[in-house]
């Protein structure tokens, strides 16, 4: 038999438990791991280890079983695995990773990176047991369990709270103990069902992020008596199970092990790889039923309703199947936003051991789905972003001491959805932006700025071209790719992101982002006899102008007064070169805002709004100026997405010359 | 058509035979995808006049051509007989409207002659020769170079041959 072709198999496997492996590491080197912790990286390493002997990658089988010994004492409680420990078998991991790389591509082996992962691991095999249990001991305690003591105001249903929500919501985050006390409550003659007179005990796994607990109490902080404490646990790693216990878990683990360890990582959900293609392929076909389905919809209505009544009973059914249909279908594509989340434990620890900082990363929403597509181009700007917020946003520690702060700075990463979008935010409790410093580069630079710009007006400065690269904003993070490129992205996925900064209280930086590439809110325009598509996203209002709004600079550039402002104003009927019947009435301006700049689009009539499906239009013709895409409308006709990113751009353009 | 005649063409090539005007003209069979009616499309802006516009093609976006227009033809009707060809060129779909389609013809490769020293709106290298056929003469057409040419404004110039 050719075994060959199960290596494909062999590689993604072996990557996935060596980023379950690397999550364990991190989870109990921030301490946020449990007893399972050890068993699931333990298992990790020895499937990687059983794989590579039995394909014959020999090198890949020796740092593995290297790694799985100093794994294995940890396990059996012979060794502790301090933070140097730790260090080493990531470096492994590392190493692993090329190794894995080399082997499936026929790459040449980083030997140097080889010896290194086997010399750190040898010099951690070396070193004496009970010296680095001493270490572990004299480490801050952990925190094993949150008690909190949640007593709420006779008026707390008055205001809308409902203490049921806080405890599901606390629920969602790991077991929760609870403890009702009913001392308060009133024989039933005297009780008034408006009150709230229970309390609560509550425990909590010390896992759970203190932020977590108090988002959960947030809308009712004032309204109760509440009492968050944490009990430190006695040591950093769970008590070793009994020798006799171990063996069994051995035995099942070994023969379990692919089984296991993925579902350590996905929740014991059971799923299926497919390739990408596919999936886009079923989305296409189904975007097709809509279209056709939309088609019937339409001739359907000119039939009499009395005549046809069964016919018409089936086309609605069938309109909310194919509804449901597409929403199933463009499900398959969504993904955890944790995909993106998962690589900044290890980057923010290298990244704060680099820079001799001292940083902690909260992550929150990492369930909250976004297409896979959204997914894969919002990794590069967060990385930015997060890199930004250690090396320019976290002061060192003894700075942070001395603006009396905890040393160990915050950066969290959160995704939640609103309406329709997903919001991601990265924040962080360092220096925050510093807006006199912002307000004189940009004179220096000569960007325009107003009399006493806001503090959004200020922040949003940094995102002009070259602004970030200037030394004092940035050094690690300032070479390369800048805060403008970071913009430019978000906006060429159809999202938004904004600053928000207070001085020495931190800066957030907000994304908003559409949920799926694929399916666009549009407004349906008429322009010079054809239909286009404005994205919803970007227009601000739409407006019929008197005569007296539109006037010339210079004889040819036209403006549109919108209130106090003057829009620059595009006929796209000429931008697009389309001589189309003339107008009856007056033209339509839509006013649209794209990289914060507004523009007035005067178009024929607003024919509504509905959701399209994006096409690409350059898979069989070239890239055309001022359209981003194609949708096919109900009638089957195709209609050109117009690209509002690129008109205001292209106006940017003109200014400048 | 006989057994014989097939053996004695092996090394033959199956054209799809069109009508421009007063021309006839050949594609490799194997590119062509399709033949339909002639669709209203989507005009696009910033295009050439034989760019007709965009249609759809059960959900892809397809760029239609008028070679009529393109090779200056001065009658240029839309009716009901009109005709497109749906081709399949460099992994991209395009749609081509003709006057009319002929037939599809094996032409082996004696029965196709060298292209003339001509001054011509097209360029030689966009004809592979001159099929000929009994009386008939065909001018077989490099679709994929033509198609894919930067004259052609169809693919973003980087690909330009």
């Amino acid at each position: 038999m050719d075994i060959t072709r199960f290596h494909a198999a062999f590689f993604e496997e072996s990557r996935e438990n060596l980023d379950a492996m690397e999550a364990g590491l991190l989870a109990m080197e921030s301490g946020s791991a449990d007893g399972e912790t050890i068993n699931v990286v333990f298992r990790a390493a020895h499937s990687i280890k059983g794989g590579a002997a039995t394909f014959g990658f020999t090198a890949i089988s020796e740092l593995t079983h290297q790694l799985e010994t100093l794994l294995d004492e940890a396990r059996s409680g012979r060794r502790q695995l301090d933070v140097d420990a730790i260090g080493a078998l990531l470096v492994a991991g590392d190493a692993l990773r090329g190794l894995l790389g080399a082997a499936e591509h026929g790459d040449a082996i980083d030997e140097a990176g080889l010896k290194r992962a086997h010399d750190g691991l040898a010099k951690m095999m070396g070193r004496e047991v009970a010296a680095s249990s001493a270490k572990v001991a004299a480490q801050e305690p952990e925190i094993a369990e949150w008690r909190i003591g949640f007593k709420p105001a006779p008026s707390m249903f008055l205001s809308g709270n409902d203490p049921l929500r806080i405890l599901r919501e606390l629920r969602s985050h790991g077991e929760l103990g609870v403890t009702c006390l009913d001392t308060a409550l009133p024989s039933f003659s005297e009780l008034d069902p408006y009150e709230a007179y229970l309390a609560w005990d509550l425990m909590l796994p010390g896992s759970v992020p203190r932020s977590a607990i108090d988002d959960a109490f947030a809308w009712v902080e004032d309204q109760c008596e509440l009492a968050i404490e944490a009990i430190p646990a006695r040591s950093a790693v769970a008590p070793p199970p009994s020798a006799e216990v171990l063996d069994n878990v051995v035995a099942i683990g070994a023969r379990n092990e692919p089984a296991a360890a993925r579902n350590t990582t996905n929740d014991g959900d059971s799923s299926i790889r497919v390739a990408v293609n596919k999936v886009d392929a079923l989305i296409n076909l189904v975007g097709e039923l809509v279209i056709t389905q939309a088609m019937l919809r339409q001739r359907s209505t000119q039939l009499d309703p009395v005549a046809n009544e069964m016919l018409l009973s089936g086309l609605e059914q069938l309109d909310r199947n194919t509804r449901d249909l597409q929403e199933a279908v463009m499900g398959v594509r969504m993904l955890p936003v944790e995909f993106a989340f998962s690589r900044f434990p290890r980057m923010v620890r290298d990244l704060a051991t680099r820079l001799d900082k001292k940083v902690r990363l909260r992550t929150s929403g990492e369930a909250t789905e976004l297409d896979k597509g959204v997914i894969e181009k919002i990794v590069d700007p967060l990385v930015h972003l997060v890199r930004n917020s250690i090396d320019h946003g976290l002061e060192m520690p003894a700075e942070r001491r001395a603006a009396g702060k905890d040393e160990t700075g915050t950066i969290s990463l959160n995704a939640q959805h609103q309406g329709g979008h997903i919001v991601i935010e990265i924040s962080d409790d360092g220096r925050g932006l510093d807006r006199e410093r912002i307000l004189r580069k940009a004179a220096e630079r000569g960007l325009p700025i107003g009399d006493n710009p806001t503090d959004a007006q200020v922040w949003d400065l940094v995102f002009h071209p070259g602004f970030s690269t200037a030394e004092q904003l940035t050094d690690l993070s300032g070479r390369g790719v800048g805060m403008d490129v970071v913009k430019k992205n978000i906006a060429a996925l159809g999202g938004q992101v904004e600053i928000r900064s207070k001085k020495n209280i931190g800066t957030t930086v907000s994304i908003r982002l559409p949920l799926t590439l694929a399916i666009l809110d549009g407004m349906t325009v008429a322009v010079g006899g054809e239909v286009f598509i404005l994205p919803l996203n970007s227009v601000i209002e739409s407006l019929q102008p008197a005569v007296g709004d539109v006037r010339t600079i210079a004889g040819e550039a036209r403006v549109l007064r919108v209130r106090e402002d003057y829009l620059p104003l595009l006929d796209l009927a000429a931008q697009y070169g389309l001589d189309g019947p003339v107008r009856e009435t007056a033209a339509i301006a839509v006013v649209v805002e794209a990289d914060g700049q507004r523009l007035a689009l005067e178009v024929d009539e607003l024919l509504g709004q509905q959701q399209v499906v994006v096409k690409n239009l350059e898979s069989n013709y070239r890239r055309v100026q001022g359209i981003s895409g194609a949708t096919i409308l109900g009638d089957g006709r195709v209609a050109l997405i117009v690209d509002v990113g690129g008109f205001v751009q292209a106006q940017r353009v003109a200014q400048a010359a | 058509m006989s057994h014989d005649h097939i053996t004695a063409t092996e090394s033959a090539d199956e054209y799809l035979t069109f009508a421009l005007g007063e021309e006839e003209y050949g594609v490799e069979i194997l590119k062509v995808q399709e033949i339909r009616g002639y669709d209203t499309v989507t005009r696009l802006p910033d295009a050439p006049d034989y760019i007709k516009g965009v249609i759809n093609l059960r959900g892809t976006i397809v760029p239609v051509i008028d070679m009529r227009l393109k090779f200056r033809l001065a009658k240029a009707e839309y009716n009901a007989l009109t005709v497109m060809i749906v081709l399949n060129v460099a992994d991209r779909v395009v749609g081509m409207v003709v006057d009319s389609v002929s037939d599809v013809i094996r032409l082996a490769s004696e029965q196709i002659r060298p292209v003339p020293e001509i001054g011509a709106t097209i360029d030689r290298q966009f004809i592979t020769g001159i099929g000929t056929q009994g009386e008939r003469m065909l001018i077989l057409l490099e679709i994929e170079r033509l198609m894919t040419s930067a004259e052609m404004g169809l693919v973003a110039h980087a690909n330009a041959a």
